[in-house]
């Protein structure tokens, strides 16, 4: 399973990358409508085990390709994207397309509108396949809380593929999708990407708009990619990034050509490794991979420093106060009046509605959110809680300006464990929420992270997370690729039996 | 940090939602377990720290008081469980 050398010469267009996937389209050696319907056929091969997608949306996907031969056919300037089959979460609200996040309560709700990440992609030409599965409003670390059944990690399916973006990382590791959208507040893209062998972005807080991200923690909500390197995440994130009028806190702040910015050089590049991140609780083979991935850099010349964030202990308390206040005041729209599901025909009275609606809507992890939230923001409990926890955030922020002035980006496990069984951890919460540990201090910050394939333990992916300082994207991709460029993890893919090819993608470049 | 039932029934109260006898004890422990991790911040010194209630720069976004069209009465309330005219409808607040 884990890493062997062996390349082989031919692989299937389901096993591209998406610039490799881009190249022959150009060179018109496949036509979109072929890498489209090769992606159907993987996933009408691997997805009863696999489960990553929700809907699936082939008549359309269909027809977006044979647009995007048109597009092709005819030349001039084309998005890297142009024909390229992806993936999106559920919690990206699509027009017409039934969008659930996760929820009951969401089971039949037809959006009227495209999110802004939609409409950047729909502009680049790209071809949605389906929407991706997840925890119940992006709550959770395992996609065990969605409401339609869990997702399979490809590389073990008894194991979880992380979350809440389980879909989103799924379908990219087990070759049904080149690349998808998640949604990261906590860790939702990193951790599931650690978990699956892909790499995971999430940008900086603003960099990407959230109109038409379904809200969780609305300070604390980012969009980004999942792809299988480096370079196909740079060119997810320079379409979807960029200032919307629609979203207030997205920022106006030129976005770079984000693939141009993948020189390979990383000489000099000082990384900071933070030594809150590495004593106890990392699992053996994770510290091990972890630092082989040092390893790898110093030979490509970046320069270590020792840093301290020091109030990284509490960076989970303080998550698991502000992302629940601000989900608890998100979610009170779902009220069985608007829309989505109502219990309004059995109810008693208006009040009745509301909390019969909820009940009944809601899974367990989102109602302990709500009522964590509740009681955090309620009369008596407010200073104690939420007040502190954002004067935390602001410790944990600070924490980050200073290691910043002496780093250019922080490296760091993403998760401390490789990907847990299903069912291990569903009866304790709390010992869900520590699959985050390592990734919910940047949400907190508001800073850029990317988790990346950096070596497997026990036949098990592991991830290593970069953080970059706010709007420094191109830092933490570079760094990616550089890594890439020396390494063959992100290449290798898992064996799923279900499959007639060999999942071993070529080394690409 | 122990929260008891009752504590537990208002908070469902504050956040409508309807929970069974069995629930509110499951719960019961549950969060408290939760609130019993989150506890830890209270050892941090937090004398004139200011909050982030964001990280962002920025501050009351404006836009030009501009009419423009909006989404369609119809294509809002096309989710709409109960709909009379263009209004969703409820049951009688007052009776």
């Amino acid at each position: 399973m884990a890493a062997t050398k062996k390349k082989t010469p031919e692989t299937a267009p389901w096993q591209w990358t998406i610039h490799e996937a881009a190249d022959q389209l150009r060179q018109k050696k496949i036509s979109s409508v072929e890498l489209t319907q090769a992606h159907f056929e993987r996933i009408r091969a691997v997805d009863s085990s696999v489960k990553a997608f929700l809907t699936l949306l082939e008549d359309s996907a269909l027809a977006e390709a044979r647009n995007a031969d048109e597009k092709i056919a005819k030349g001039g300037n084309l998005s890297p994207l142009t024909g390229i089959p992806l993936g999106i979460k559920d919690v990206v609200v699509t027009k017409g397309i039934r969008t659930t996040a996760g929820s009951r309560f969401l089971e039949h709700f037809i959006p009227p509108y495209d999110a802004t990440v939609m409409t950047k992609l729909r502009s680049s030409g790209a071809v949605f396949l389906g929407k991706l599965n997840m925890d119940e409003f992006a709550m959770g670390s395992s996609t065990e809380n969605s409401a339609y059944g869990p997702t399979h990690n490809p590389w073990d399916l008894t194991r979880v593929p992380g979350g809440s973006s389980g879909g989103s990382s799924a379908c990219v590791a087990a070759g049904e999708a080149m690349g998808s959208l998640g949604s990261d507040t906590g860790g939702s893209i990193r951790q599931p990407a650690a978990l699956t062998n892909t790499v995971g972005l999430k940008p900086t807080y603003g960099r990407v708009s959230r109109f038409g991200l379904i809200a969780f923690a609305s300070s604390l909500d980012q969009i980004g990619p999942f792809a299988r390197d480096a370079r196909d995440c740079a060119y997810l994130l320079e379409t979807i990034a960029g200032y919307d009028p629609h979203d207030s806190t997205s920022v106006n702040v030129p976005v770079p050509n984000y693939a141009a910015e993948l020189t390979g050089d990383i000489k000099d590049m000082k990384i900071g490794l933070p030594k809150e991140y590495f004593v106890d609780g990392a699992e053996p083979g994770v510290t091990k991979a972890v630092e082989e991935a040092i390893a790898v850099y110093k030979k490509l010349g970046a320069k270590f420093v020792d840093i301290s964030l020091p109030h990284t202990k509490y960076g989970l308390p303080c998550y698991y106060i502000i992302a629940p206040a601000e989900a608890s005041a998100n979610l009170s729209r779902y009220d069985g009046i608007k829309y989505g599901l109502s219990l309004h025909e059995t109810a008693k009275d208006l009040e009745d509605v509301y909390k019969s609606t909820r009940a009944e809507g809601f899974g367990p992890e989102v109602r302990r959110r709500i009522m964590i939230g509740a009681y955090a923001l309620s009369s008596g409990y407010y200073d104690a809680f939420y007040k502190r926890a954002q004067q935390v955030r602001t410790l944990i922020k600070k924490d980050f300006d200073d290691a910043f002035g002496k780093c250019d980006i922080i490296l760091t496990p993403t998760s401390p464990t490789t990907a847990f069984k299903i069912g291990d951890r569903t009866s304790d919460p709390y010992s869900m929420y520590l699959a985050d540990l390592f990734t919910i201090p940047a949400n907190l910050a508001g800073i850029c992270g990317i988790s990346i394939p950096g070596g497997f333990s026990e036949g098990l992916p592991v991830g290593v997370q970069l953080l970059g300082n706010t709007f420094a994207e191109s830092d933490i991709l570079r760094a990616a690729d550089a890594f890439e460029r020396v390494t063959d993890f992100h290449t290798q893919m898992a064996d799923l039996s279900a499959s007639a090819v060999k999942p071993k993608r070529k080394k690409s470049s | 940090m122990e929260l008891t039932r009752d504590e537990v029934m208002r908070i469902a109260q504050l956040a409508r939602i309807k929970l069974t006898e069995e629930e509110v004890t499951s719960l019961a422990s549950q969060l408290s377990n939760i609130l019993g991790h989150i506890a830890a911040m209270q050892e941090v010194d937090t004398s004139g720290v200011p909050i982030s209630a964001s990280i962002l720069p920025v501050t009351n976004v404006m836009r030009e008081d501009a009419a423009e069209p909006s989404l369609p009465i119809d294509e809002a309330l096309a989710n709409t469980p109960e709909r009379e005219d263009n209004f969703a409808r409820v049951k009688a607040v007052l009776e």
